[in-house]
């Protein structure tokens, strides 16, 4: 009983080993500044884990199969209440490690989070409803036009409320799809209409939620051109699953030339760039 | 050796059926009626992962049964995403608070502390036969959130409450995860269906739920500190013992705090007031305040309920894993004839745990909008839980270093709960950083994470723990070979659902999510969505294996002598079931330590904690025989 | 190293093998009886104690759900504070009193007098509540309803959740109250009754004592 457990503690390490070095699944090709630095972080963290994993398991193994009950009189396990400097010795190994991790991480949180976007990035508002992205580009002016929620409304798709009496919003655009500038800091608003929802590319390694009553500012900067799929990642509700964007990442005067158009033209544009770009492969 | 005493006489015998065995104050008869709770609820959150994963590997499919049950959750028997998505909230409560929070702590802690610390009942019967009936209560609630909203006579019973109340949006069960996040859970039917009737019940379902487990929390933590028998000082008691009164320790802390924030969703839900509900939303086409469907609401915060929900939600999960780990260590020993290694630093493992689990909630929330400041302090805290989960399981190596192990079913489901804990919990150390989160958050890589070491592993210790003490409670034994083809083919059929989830994460696999058909990215993760969904059937199959095995074996299972393992502790000194106060009158003085294997010189391979004939090497000196 | 034979009862783990140790039982290891009765009935008393240290916890967290709402919101109206709730605080206060006088009456053996004082507590206690609910009258006379604003809001449910708690203690008055007729022999049930009187008024005390906190946090704090 005791060497079937450890070859079977054995081969599902192995599997699970395996499964994760194949890299027939791995993730999605990364295409923002901090993405790297993140990959190499998760790729550190991981092989810690794995380490861990498998000599834990191979231990684990190597004592079921080594030791069992003969059932002999007089033989006896080994009488031992542990040992204090094994006790430290492993306490503080873990610790070490552990919060050596922990401290390594921080790095790429804090380039994205504790700083401001830094100056001249390009700044798009993202409102969020169920089951809908809105993106507000602020136009040809460069300046977002005011919204005001009770001016809201569905039916006439003002989706953000934006106030048709402040002339800073009339060249404004809103669509579905978020379109930024490659190679150049971005900075996201985020708000939401009603519940939480979640902003995720998994191709930027960047989520944040959007939380309804708080205007959550963020940014990053992508650095390949192309279309990716835009996800909510935090349930809101019946048709969470279907709450689908794509973010358009495009060259500096793609996008300036689109920024400009009115509201109809730039729909139009918008769509005919989702169908130039195609997804990306892996 | 003893003298009678008498405390040990407090409780006459009951004699009728429903005081002895429905209404009873006997910590033994309340143990076993909560282990039957947590049956019942653990199929019922079983089914509901079948569910969830036949929708998810064969969408579309119809299912004549689920029309009948469930008409407008899956009419033409295809199940719609508000349906799965109330699966999803409704596996996740009654497998967390019904499954996770009863079997270990209020069913094996409720049998066994009192007898293993050697008292009579616990220090407040009454108390603790009202805890048992009011997390039963929770449970019918819960069911009947299940329902409320699908069956038009039930929800029009429940219209009556007031117009919150009312259901019939065409759903089964509330959706909102087991989170239950605001403002979604706190609008009410204007956030679409499953808002309704049914999660007012849920909300209420687990006030309920807290208050049945404050007062099993307090009685407890009352009976260890002042019921414990003669000589059974705190360093001699059981880690089993330790467990629980950690447990009972962070229940006390953490569900008060649940229950206030559940009592700020209610109101928001059906006072009207703004707890959680931020001004001027705009939900389903109708500003707040400006419809009497949706009344004003102003400055409430979304992430005050994170808050106050995790700082409850995170001690949960040592809630849930912390007997799994005492009954592991026992069992180890106990089959390994070898004392617990490290004792000692066993238990402060356990008290590390139970005190950084209070200040690590905020891993929960990195991505939620709070302080970025406040996400470093929580990642570092958080790495560094993992030092005591480690220790643990280095001691429970070392236990099982120079052994003699006996390969009873109770022993492979503890050395499964290693090898889980150990395959569950490592991640943690991925999930816990801050910056990992941006890419981890809310993909499969947590549920798998969460699942394999808060649910298998502890599900593990469960099963080792029901194989190991079933004899005592019902004087007979599990049958051994089904016990065993039940530990093989749940052992590999949860890594084989779990391990692939981690790879759907690192993917980008989003939870919570009713179909991946919208997303080309998640395309390539078919085959092992199918794996996944494969294993899980086979693996709730086996579950069938073991539910027989239980029935069978209470009436028809091969009798079992008092102390069938040759264990060591209080429980094993009486007969199989014991008496009604445990010890038939005579409490036991305790004279070692609970894991006394393999004493050099002893006659036997144990000595009991009551032998006072013993030799046992000692620190005193060798004063062993005083008698 | 690891397979040196270590002494099993480390220092301060108790004594070693053979003698038992003096924790079991929670007495004070005298040697005394064991299973000793006094000892036993401190199970009223820790539970107690037990049971506070989780109403602390409901209180502190809607306390800060409380400040948290308060310091972000810009929707905050401060309520008028209706003035009965200075006769809250005062009856509440007397009550401890009574309850404390009626304790030391029980010590003292004066078994009428602790009776006596402890239905004036009782009187006292209902008083509280109903002056209470006046101050709930008072502020739904002006139009202040649960849901009017957060302020409001934190009022009734605080002021709600205290009551329902200090009904609870209420509860406890009495059944001593109704308890202190029976005629005890036996010290064991002495010591119950003294137990109790001490479970109870550590709990009234304290309700006491949250009262003034909430009264503080709501109308001095903000």
């Amino acid at each position: 009983m005791g060497r079937a457990l450890a070859v079977i503690i054995w081969a599902l390490t192995l599997l699970s080993v395996l499964l994760f070095v194949s890299g027939k699944w791995w993730f999605p090709a990364a295409i923002s500044e901090h993405a790297p630095a993140l990959d190499r972080q998760f790729m550190i963290t991981i092989v810690v884990v794995g380490i861990s994993f498998t000599a834990a398991q191979i231990g684990l193994g190597w004592m079921v199969w080594k030791y069992r009950d003969t059932g002999k009189p007089g033989d006896r396990s080994v009488y031992s209440h542990g040992s204090n400097r094994l006790e430290m010795l492993w306490t503080v190994i873990t610790a070490v490690i552990f919060i050596a991790l922990a401290v390594m991480g921080q790095s790429v949180w804090a380039s994205l989070r504790l700083h401001d976007a830094p100056a001249g990035s390009y700044t798009v508002e993202a409102v969020a409803q169920q089951f809908q992205w809105n993106f507000h580009y602020a136009g040809a002016d460069n300046k977002f036009g005011r919204t005001d929620p009770t001016l809201i409304d569905d039916g006439t798709l003002n989706f953000i409320g934006l106030d048709p009496a402040d002339a800073a919003g009339r060249d404004d655009s809103v669509t579905a799809a978020l379109a930024i500038p490659v190679n150049r800091p971005v900075e996201l608003r985020l708000r939401s209409k009603d519940v939480i929802h979640n902003f995720w590319v998994p191709q930027l390694r960047f989520k944040q939620d959007l939380v309804p009553g708080m205007e959550i500012k963020v940014h990053f900067t992508a650095n390949r051109v192309g279309k990716y799929e835009l996800a909510c990642a935090e349930l809101c509700g019946q048709l969470h699953f279907k709450m689908k964007s794509y973010m358009l990442v495009l060259p500096e005067d793609e996008l300036a030339a689109l920024q400009v158009l009115p509201q109809e033209q730039f729909q139009a544009r918008m769509a005919e760039l989702l169908n130039k770009y195609p997804l990306p492969t892996n | 050796m003893s003298e009678t005493h008498e405390g040990a006489h407090r409780h006459p015998a009951p004699t009728g059926f429903i005081r002895k065995y429905i209404f009873s104050v006997d910590h033994k008869v309340i143990g076993i009626q909560y282990i039957m709770l947590a049956l019942a609820a653990v199929l019922v959150g079983m089914i509901m992962s079948l569910l969830m994963r036949m929708n998810l590997s064969w969408p579309g499919t119809s299912w004549p049964i689920l029309e009948t049950l469930f008409p407008t959750g899956a009419p033409g028997g295809v199940m719609t995403p508000e349906f799965y998505l109330s699966l999803v909230t409704m596996h996740g409560t009654i497998m967390v608070f019904f499954v996770l929070t009863t079997a270990p702590q209020g069913g094996f802690g409720n049998y066994f502390l009192p007898i293993q610390i050697g008292a009579e009942d616990m220090a407040f019967p009454t108390l603790n036969m009202l805890s048992f009936w009011v997390t039963l209560v929770g449970f019918i609630v819960i069911l009947l959130a299940i329902f409320v909203e699908g069956n038009q006579g039930l929800g029009e019973m429940f219209a009556a409450l007031g117009p919150s109340f009312r259901g019939g949006s065409g759903t089964v069960g509330p959706i909102g995860g087991w989170t239950g996040y605001a403002p979604l859970s706190a609008l009410g039917r204007i956030a679409g269906p499953g808002q309704g009737a049914g999660m007012n019940l849920w909300v209420i379902s687990i006030a309920i739920f807290c208050i049945g487990s404050l007062l099993g929390a307090l009685n407890f933590i009352t009976t260890l500190l002042n019921m414990r028998t003669k000589g059974m000082s705190l360093m001699r008691m059981p880690l089993t013992c330790w467990a629980w009164f950690t447990t009972a320790v962070l229940a006390l802390l953490s569900f008060p705090v649940l229950l206030g924030g559940g009592i700020l969703l209610l109101l928001d839900r059906v006072a009207g007031t703004s707890f959680f509900i931020p001004g001027g939303l705009y939900v389903s086409g109708i500003l707040s305040g400006s419809n009497p469907n949706f009344p004003l609401h102003t400055g409430g915060s979304p992430i005050l309920w994170q808050h106050l929900f995790w700082f409850f939600g995170h001690p949960e999960v040592y809630i849930a894993i912390l007997p799994g780990m005492g009954a592991t260590s026992h069992i180890l020993a106990t089959f390994a004839r070898k004392p617990v290694f490290g004792y000692r630093a066993m238990v402060f493992a356990i008290f590390a745990i139970g005190l950084l689990g209070f200040f690590v909630w905020g891993h929960h929330m990195f991505i939620s909008g709070m302080s970025p400041y406040s996400a470093i302090a929580f990642s570092i805290l958080t790495l560094s839980i993992g030092v005591p989960s480690a220790v643990k399981t280095f001691n429970w190596l070392g236990t099982l270093w120079g052994s003699r192990i006996r390969f009873t079913t109770a022993m492979l489901f503890a050395l499964g709960f290693v090898s889980l804990f150990v395959a569950g919990g490592i991640t943690g150390l991925i999930l816990g950083q801050s910056s990992l989160d941006l890419a981890m958050h809310d993909t499969y890589i947590v549920t798998a994470h969460f699942h394999l070491v808060m649910g298998v592993a502890s599900i593990f210790g469960m099963f080792a723990a029901l194989y190991f003490w079933f004899p005592k409670m019902f004087g007979r034994l599990l049958n051994d070979t089904i016990g065993r083809i039940h530990f093989w083919i749940t052992f590999i059929g949860v890594y084989a659902i779990f391990v692939p989830m981690h790879i759907m994460g690192i993917v980008g696999m989003p939870r919570r999510f009713a179909s991946f058909g919208e997303y080309e990215f998640l395309k390539e993760l078919h085959p092992l969505v199918m794996l996944v969904s494969v294993a899980a059937v086979i693996t709730i199959g086996a579950q069938l294996l073991f539910y027989v095995n239980v029935f069978w074996s209470i009436f028809k299972g091969k009798k079992a002598d008092d102390n069938p393992w040759e264990a060591t502790t209080l429980e094993w000194n009486t007969t199989s079931p014991p008496p009604h106060d445990n010890f038939a009158g005579v409490l036991p003085t305790v004279y070692h330590g609970p894991y006394e294997f393999a004493v050099p010189g002893a006659p036997k391979d144990f000595v009991m904690q009551t032998d006072i004939e013993a030799e046992v090497p000692g620190g005193n000196g060798h004063n062993g025989h005083k008698h | 190293m690891v397979t040196s034979t270590r002494p099993i009862i480390k220092k301060g783990a108790g004594p070693g093998p053979g003698v038992p140790g003096p924790n079991g039982n929670g007495s004070k290891g005298d040697g005394g009886e064991y299973r000793d009765p006094k000892s036993h009935a401190n199970r009223y008393r820790i539970g107690m104690w037990v049971g506070l240290a989780s109403v602390t916890m409901m209180f502190t967290s809607l306390s800060s759900a409380y400040i948290v709402r308060s310091v972000s919101a810009s929707d905050w109206t401060s309520l008028p504070m209706p003035r009965v709730l200075i006769a809250s605080t005062l009856l509440i206060l007397a009550s401890s009193v009574t309850l404390e006088v009626a304790r030391r009456q029980l010590k003292a053996a004066a078994t009428t007098a602790y009776a006596r004082w402890l239905m004036i507590t009782v009187v006292l206690g209902v008083g509280f509540l109903v002056s209470q609910l006046f101050a709930w009258r008072q502020l739904s006379a002006q139009g202040i309803y649960l849901s009017s604003n957060p302020h409001s809001s934190f009022f009734y449910l605080l002021t709600g959740a205290h009551a329902v708690h200090l009904a609870g203690g209420l509860f406890g008055v009495t059944f001593l109250w109704l308890r202190s007729r029976l005629v005890l022999s036996e010290a064991t049930q002495m010591h119950k009754r003294k137990a109790s009187a001490d479970a109870v008024s550590i709990y009234w005390h304290f309700m006491d004592a949250l009262w003034i906190y909430l009264f503080l946090l709501l109308f001095l704090w903000r």
